[in-house]
């Protein structure tokens, strides 16, 4: 029965991993796209619509992905969980059936019309129809997290007879502050995924000296709007997800942190290595007194330790967890350095010329990746040993129906096929990269009558 | 309430069987209806800005018998778990080969993309039929609520049922020649010349065989569970059901000679959406029945908490106005014909 439990683990965590590839580039350029939209609508210029072409075309390929990668998600709570889904599906089925039913629907439906009804449509509408994609994938983004606050800090429940999460009070559980942060965490991350996307590509064309008309735009845009959240990501967000853990998740703070021992003036540690068999950290690297002040706001206040907490109440995996929660951090702060310099060349007018600077930022576009991946391995891990927090634990949630045997079969299957789409992802995406934005009169017979005819 | 769910969730999935059902019919005649790279590009064209959305209907399907019967979601998922993954890999495929065809202009890449749309659109169909097929027949649910079936066992219908046996294996056939004449009308509907008249060629053809499965289907159904038609002899309603199969059968085989598309596939429409309601008409008020009835998981003993079900019927109606807005509003915009020439596919 054990290996079921990890082998079922194992699968919601890799497809939900590699899943997350994809919306986290969907929701920043569909922001970024209505951004060049409404300015080439505004200044009714050309360049702009064709960039939103460009965009909407590397949007397409990575949409496709999301989608068939998203439906296993949804699936997984019956196929994989299925202990857990009797137990919280009265509550978080609100959610999950609220995210198909407005977001989906929406997504969908404006995505065909943004992607092949530009001729049907007039600027205007077709402006309309990259707002409707944006809010839907932004939409879409919310309640997933509605449905994850709920695991992390469940509200607006009661418990039936028979046992089960009942819903108690729409509003409490829609509004679960614990979403309203991590939703503002996260869209963050994803708005920074699609800037340094659009930059790194703006980057490689003017270091190549192609398309450089475009690629001016690509850079001011990614860098302007990376840099603002960039910011965001760290203050206010990340600070007050970080005060929500520790009101809230104290044991988890502790286990992210590295911190054994209990202590006042608790420390930040910078780098070491959890040893978890004697607990301490091995080579640290620390800063005295920060913990305390990020945490409590105060220079001598008591954080406490691992040790205040009895064992089997710990995460299971905390080296995992403290090095995804430090990796997540140390990029957060790389990623404001650069766009902070970034920024600062680019008011001086010196963006464009700064090979050195370029070269950054185009190497750069992996990384926004790594820290969103790790940024959610630290709210997953750290929710651990609970599938609901407090309420029921990992190990009673998932399907016992399901044996290791088949839960491997079908995770073998879907690391194969995910291989497949990966490979096939990228070879279209370097294919439209290549490709590049069509010159500008060539997309001329692309435009609707009413914008020829200017 | 949970009855009012029970047939939101069986209008959701009729409309989805209805909708994604011309797509993969539209795949399934796709490599023998569609000879050129022309008429393949106009078969894409006609599905390629409604497909996501018709598959959206799945998935929000799923996501209300997720939030209206917690209880059917966890077991019913979890006892199909090998045909569902195995859908969603399908389903995947489908996707790619609808999408990522018309990326590169090359016979081998397009020739592989083609294939790869076809048949997992074929197989798509027959597991979906597979399904409905396992749902009316009934599972091997047991006191804890939970079954585990493995895709066959010994194809008879046995304590130990397995996905595919003689029965579903019938239904799957059934779906797959209901949804290819389906899928042909459309395509007929949506085209012109040598396509459409080929695609009038194959639900032609479809045409008796579906005549002939219906009839067939009806009787095993019955001769595999002869209480299947109770609520038929208590509810008169219920007889609306056969009267509009048979007559949207009998006005597919008039007006597709016709040449009255439209007509033709409003009648597929029709006689899919109530076969699927007689389907629930039949079953109700259970929702998986257990091969041993005391297991049968019900309306009753699946809903979710009452409070939940009343808050969720004030956001799903609005949802449900703005979903059919959008789908109209789609729809109308790439109405007519299609033709070549302008954008993607």
């Amino acid at each position: 029965m054990e290996s079921a439990l990890l082998i079922h683990r194992i699968h919601f965590a890799f497809t939900a991993t590699f899943h997350y590839l994809f919306p986290q580039l969907t929701m920043g350029l569909a922001l970024l796209i209505v951004v060049l939209k409404t300015i080439g609508l505004w200044r009714n210029d050309p360049v702009y619509h064709e960039a939103a072409r460009f965009w909407g075309r590397i949007f397409g390929i990575n949409f496709v992905l999301g989608v068939v990668t998203g439906i296993p998600m949804e699936f997984q709570f019956g196929t994989n969980w299925s202990h857990f889904s009797r137990f919280a599906g009265g509550v978080i089925g609100q959610t999950l059936a609220m995210e198909g039913m407005f977001a989906f629907f929406l997504e969908s439906a404006f995505l065909g019309l943004f992607l092949y009804g530009e001729k049907r449509l007039s600027p205007k509408a077709h402006w309309l129809s990259a707002v409707a994609v944006f809010v839907g994938s932004w939409l879409s983004g919310y309640f997933i997290i509605a449905t994850d606050a709920f695991m992390q800090h469940p509200v607006g429940y009661f418990t039936a007879a028979d046992g089960s999460l009942q819903l108690a009070s729409f509003w409490d559980f829609v509004l679960n502050p614990w979403a309203g942060w991590q939703y503002a965490h996260n869209m963050s991350g994803a708005a920074i995924t699609g800037a340094f996307i659009m930059t790194a590509v703006g980057a490689l064309y003017l270091l190549s000296g192609k398309w450089t008309a475009y690629a001016r735009i690509f850079v001011k845009t990614g860098v302007i709007t990376g840099c603002v959240f960039s910011v965001l990501q760290i203050f206010p967000t990340g600070d007050r997800q970080g005060k929500m853990v520790t009101d809230l998740q104290p044991v988890t703070l502790a286990a992210m942190e590295g911190l054994f021992q209990g202590q006042a003036e608790a420390p930040l540690l910078i780098v070491g290595q959890p040893n978890v068999q004697q607990g301490k950290i091995d080579n640290p690297i620390e800063v005295p007194g920060v913990l305390s002040i990020l945490t409590y706001r105060r220079w001598n206040a008591n954080v406490r330790g691992l040790n205040a907490f009895p064992k089997q109440d710990w995460p299971d995996n905390i080296p995992l967890l403290y090095y995804s929660y430090h990796i997540m951090v140390g990029l957060g702060t790389f990623f404001i350095i650069i766009m902070v310099v970034a920024m600062f060349l680019l008011w001086r007018g010196r963006l464009f010329n700064a090979k050195w600077m370029l070269w950054v930022l185009m190497l750069a576009a992996p990384f926004p990746y790594i820290a969103n991946t790790a940024g959610w391995m630290t709210a997953e891990l750290g929710r651990q040993p609970w599938l609901v927090y407090g309420l029921m634990r990992t190990e009673n949630g998932y399907s016992t129906a399901v044996s290791a045997g088949n839960g491997m079969f079908t995770l073998l299957g879907f690391m194969g096929m995910y291989t497949v789409l990966g490979i096939l992802g990228l070879f279209l995406l370097r294919r439209e990269i290549e490709h590049g934005p069509a010159a500008v009169q060539d997309s001329a017979p692309n435009l609707h009558p009413a914008m020829q005819a200017r | 309430m949970a009855s009012l769910w029970f047939w939101i969730v069986a209008a959701m999935v009729a409309t989805y069987v209805v909708l994604d059902g011309f797509d993969l019919g539209a795949g399934a005649i796709y490599l023998m209806a569609a000879k050129t790279n022309d008429e393949r590009r106009r078969v894409l064209r006609a599905i390629g800005p409604v497909w996501d959305g018709n598959e959206v209907w799945l998935l929000a399907a799923g996501g209300t018998l997720y939030f209206a019967f917690p209880q059917l979601y966890a077991s019913s998922f979890s006892g199909f778990y090998l045909p569902l993954t195995i859908v969603l890999w399908l389903l995947m495929l489908r996707a790619i080969g609808i999408e990522f065809r018309s990326h590169i202009e090359n016979q081998v890449w397009q020739d592989f993309f083609d294939v790869v749309f076809s048949v997992s659109s074929i197989l798509l169909a027959v597991f979906f039929g597979a399904a409905l097929g396992n749902v009316v027949r009934g599972v091997p649910l047991d006191a804890t609520g939970y079954f585990f079936e493995p895709l066959w066992t010994d194809f008879k219908l046995s304590p130990q049922t397995g996905i595919l046996d003689w029965y579903t294996v019938l239904i799957g056939v059934m779906a797959l020649v209901t949804l290819t004449a389906h899928g042909s009308y459309y395509v007929a509907l949506k085209t012109d010349a040598d396509l459409s008249r080929r695609a009038r060629g194959f639900a032609l053809l479809c045409w008796p065989l579906q005549f002939f499965l219906t009839f067939s289907a009806l009787v095993a159904t019955y001769f595999i569970r002869p209480d299947i038609m109770a609520n038929y002899g208590k509810h008169k309603i219920g007889l609306l059901v056969p009267i509009v199969v048979v007559a949207s059968l009998a006005v597919m085989l008039w007006a597709n000679p016709k040449g009255k598309e439209k007509l033709a596939f409003v009648a597929s429409s029709l006689y899919i959406a109530f076969l699927l309601v007689g389907a629930a008409f039949a079953l109700y008020p259970v929702v998986l029945p257990a091969r041993d009835h005391q297991y049968d998981l019900t309306i009753y003993n699946t809903a979710a908490g009452n409070h939940g079900l009343s808050v969720g019927f004030v956001w799903w109606t609005f949802a449900a106005v703005l979903a059919v807005a959008y789908f109209v509003f789609v729809y109308r915009m790439f109405r007519g014909k299609v033709q070549l020439g302008e954008g993607h596919y």
